[in-house]
């Protein structure tokens, strides 16, 4: 499987993606700085994670009005897989790719701790290795994680089977609303999360709960 | 030609930070303050006259940048 992560100037979780995509993978993934134009012909591009211009006006505003992000919107258009983990994840609704919106922490507080997740389904390319309903581990490290949607895309978003992941066991740690960590879009290639599962994939981790979702694409790919 | 854009969170969304800051001023001895909702100016410097114009490019960059529709509204002042 072929891969790219974008990297903007702020971003800070982009070498733990290049080392689960490697790991993962087998192959070494391509690095692509926000001010090219064109994204190389791979199977998956992922946005990670950090605080891409500071955070400044809102988080992945910036980020989301990049050079790079035209090319994204049409390789997601045509079906190539998108990951958005943290910032990636508010970096691809500020560009329109997913519904909603990531405001502050409902406890105002930046988070850095281990959460549950629930996978709400595994028919995505995204979640297939884990079981239906399967509970899981995954760190959060964010100040703005509060995902929001108004009351008819929220809907739309659980009646279409968006919803990927859940916080699970009370771990919401940010407010989100109907326990959101994690949505894909309509067409099911597009896919962002709060929590980190880049950093839970080998021993030193602390665990391997992670590695299901890049397993999920090694497959898809 | 001096515009102000102000960008508020639409009704029903949830704001976390004014809620802190309306318990803060009624830890203060504030005891009038029925709710607190933050939001942000932005003053932008245009070199054009036309006010027309103008208003109609501030609207755009608060759709393309200044502000999230999904969660805020904006207005546009022209001096």
């Amino acid at each position: 499987m072929k891969t790219a992560v974008i990297v903007f100037p702020g971003s800070n979780r982009d070498r733990d993606m290049f080392h689960a995509l490697e790991l993962i993978t087998g192959t070494r993934p391509q690095s692509v700085w926000h001010t090219e134009s064109t994204l190389p012909d791979v199977d998956l591009v992922v946005v990670p994670g950090g605080f891409s211009y500071g955070d400044y006006l809102r988080s992945g505003a910036i980020a989301a009005r990049s050079p790079i992000l035209k090319d994204l919107v049409a390789k997601a258009d045509s079906g190539v897989a998108v990951l958005g983990v943290c910032n990636g994840f508010q970096i691809l609704t500020e560009a329109g790719l997913l519904p909603g919106a990531l405001m502050r922490n409902a406890g105002l507080t930046f988070v850095c701790r281990e959460v549950l997740m629930e996978t709400v389904t595994n028919a995505t390319r995204f979640s297939s290795k884990f079981e239906k309903g399967q509970v899981w581990r995954c760190p959060v490290a964010h100040h703005d994680g509060n995902y929001f949607a108004d009351a008819d895309t929220l809907k739309q978003i659980e009646d279409n089977g968006q919803v990927v992941f859940r916080y699970a066991g009370d771990t919401n740690p940010n407010g989100s609303i109907n326990d959101i960590a994690g949505i894909m879009n309509a067409k099911g290639n597009v896919l962002g999360m709060m929590p980190h599962p880049e950093n839970l994939i080998e021993p030193l981790n602390g665990g391997l709960d992670g590695r299901l979702l890049f397993e999920s694409l090694l497959e898809a790919a | 030609m001096k515009a102000r854009v102000i960008v508020t969170l639409k009704n029903g969304v949830l704001d976390p930070q004014g809620k802190a800051i309306e318990g803060a001023l009624g830890g203060l001895g504030f005891g009038d303050v029925g709710s607190v909702r933050q939001g942000k100016v932005f003053d932008v410097e245009l070199t054009g006259s036309d006010k027309a114009a103008a208003k109609a490019e501030l609207e755009q960059m608060c759709e393309k940048l200044l502000a999230n529709t999904v969660i805020e509204n904006y207005a546009i002042e022209i001096a």
